[in-house]
């Protein structure tokens, strides 16, 4: 109970500090929602060409676009999320007090992580999405069963956006300067998770092999599910085997990494 | 007084150069970590080629343009944005000087803040934009059906000058605006980095009230829309005439004084935090 409490704590610290920067959210508004608008033209242009494609028809795309515009900062599939202060703290060595502290490292830093995300979610997320929806033909279901499937799938895409950042962030024990690592995780986020372009889009093989990478659990698994293109229990447990997978290795990893480590600095 | 501003703008420059030449010894200290970034510059802008090259996969025109003239599109945009960012692009970290106050130190050096400002962080690992565009340019020239004329031929190069002109009067605009919004530098990356990727698709894509905008307000479309639709032999969706293909040189010295304004503006309205 205690435990919880704590986390509890950290996560509503999370969701608080972000909130602060009011300015910075409304900035970042505005950009998703340009974004968003240069996007739902391309998308338009090419539905238009080829109607179907991917099985969405066009409104499908578009509600694909605004919901790829709420997703970026509250999964940091462009980066910017929790681990750019966690890799900063192995750097400089602050990392110690975090591991002496009477709280788990990798639970402390998911509940950081999720208390982002959920501001960035409300903050950042809703108002592109609203303003897409109002101003395009968007593909919204009536169904209250499907909405709820898709805040399940959310909360297992933040788990598993977290559990890629973690192992990412935890790179910088062995390496210290992370900023290729993160350049990297940022490329293949960005091409994987399908804010390029959906992934039933892809051709052939390529699209085959991504739909079962990790990453597709970000933005495609709940667009799917709230689109009606995928059943929402097989795909939730997809969403949910990547996040014990990738949660167990950072864990792994973690352990692996204490054991080892020699703290910076005196 | 006309001797006077060439000499203050002499000034700037030897202060650019100077201040920039030091980021890049700086840079070439760690010679492997620069090679790692430039060539993660040149993979991160290739993902938005990759982008446009996965719709093509799919269909063989996008609003009415084939491949290879996109990538004349996309091209003209990159190159343009490309050298922009190499030689001004730090300059949207002026909300963190603004904010943490380190400001106050370029302000007391005897040399022009802007030049400082610009030149600030100088990295050269962002000619792996620049080399990405370069080369989609490169090869849709090979691809694409136009019939050159020396005209022609001589625009290329001032369309890449006047564009770069057009987006570093973007990024010097966003600057003088930083010194009002301070946390909210990302207002700039809407016109920056998503001007350029408007750019990048032909403007048959978007709605007539965009493309007016882009035109005649923000006037973006100079940087290569009106002078590739010349090129290209494609009507314009706003019908404008066809010397207008000539014109951005002209836009890119207005936007350019506009921007100098608004900088100037910024500057003396700037109060330090004191710290």
């Amino acid at each position: 109970m205690g435990a919880g409490r704590l986390y509890a704590a950290v996560a509503a610290g999370g969701f608080r500090r972000y909130a602060t920067y009011r300015a910075a959210t409304a900035a970042g508004v505005f950009t998703n929602t340009v974004f968003g608008l240069i996007l739902v033209s391309t998308y338009r242009a090419l539905w238009d060409e080829r109607p179907h494609l991917g099985g969405y028809d066009e409104a499908q795309a578009v509600t694909y676009v605004w919901l790829g515009q709420a997703f970026l900062s509250t999964l940091a599939i462009g980066g910017g999320g929790v681990e750019d202060e966690l890799m900063e703290r192995i750097r400089t060595g602050d990392v110690a007090i975090d591991l002496y502290r009477p709280a788990d490292l990798q639970l402390w830093w998911l509940a950081a992580d999720l208390g982002r995300a959920c501001f960035q979610l409300l903050g950042r997320g809703l108002v592109p999405f609203v303003f897409g929806a109002l101003c395009f033909p968007v593909y919204l279901p009536a169904d209250a069963g499907r909405w709820a499937a898709f805040l399940g799938a959310v909360v297992l895409a933040m788990l598993v956006g977290f559990g890629i950042r973690y192992l990412v962030a935890l790179s910088a024990f062995w390496l210290l300067d992370g900023t290729g690592v993160v350049q990297m995780a940022w490329l293949l986020g960005f091409f994987c998770s399908g804010m390029l372009l959906p992934l039933n889009v892809f051709p052939g093989a390529l699209g085959e092999v991504v739909r079962v990478l990790p990453w597709s659990s970000l933005l495609q698994a709940p667009t799917d599910i709230l689109l009606g293109q995928a059943d929402p229990l097989p795909t939730c447990l997809f969403q949910a085997a990547w996040a014990v997978a990738l949660l167990g290795a950072g864990r792994l990893l973690q352990s692996a990494a204490t054991r080892r480590v020699v703290v910076q600095g005196g | 007084m006309a001797e006077r501003a060439g000499h203050r703008l002499a000034e700037g420059v030897r202060a650019y150069r100077l201040v920039a030449g030091m980021w890049v010894r700086s840079t070439m200290a760690y010679r492997a970590s620069f090679v790692m970034t430039t060539f993660g510059n040149f993979a991160a802008t290739f993902l938005d080629f990759v982008a446009i090259m996965l719709m093509f996969s799919r269909v063989d025109a996008l609003g009415g343009w084939p491949l290879p003239e996109v990538a004349f599109l996309y091209g003209l945009s990159a190159a343009s944005f490309g050298l922009a960012d190499l030689l001004i692009g730090s300059m949207d970290r002026l909300g963190r000087r603004v904010r943490d106050g380190t400001l106050d130190t370029l302000l007391v050096r005897p040399a022009p803040v802007l030049a400082q400002v610009a030149a600030d962080r100088f990295a050269l690992r962002r000619l792996g934009r620049v080399t990405q565009g370069a080369l989609v340019l490169g090869w849709s020239l090979t691809r694409v059906d136009v019939h050159w004329t020396a005209g022609r031929l001589l625009l290329m190069p001032v369309t890449v000058v006047s564009g770069c002109g057009i987006f570093c009067a973007v990024f010097v605009a966003g600057a003088a605006f930083q010194f009002v919004a301070q946390d909210a530098s990302e207002v700039q990356n809407a016109f920056t980095y998503g001007g350029t990727t408007l750019l990048q698709y032909p403007p048959t894509v978007f709605a007539k009230e965009l493309v007016r905008g882009v035109t005649f307000v923000l006037p973006l479309a100079f940087v290569n829309w009106l002078p590739a639709t010349h090129v290209l032999g494609r009507p314009y969706p706003l019908g404008l005439p066809g010397w207008l293909a000539w014109a951005p040189p002209l836009v890119a010295v207005g936007c350019c004084a506009l921007a100098g304004l608004a900088w100037r503006t910024g500057l003396r309205s700037y109060r330090s935090t004191g710290s």
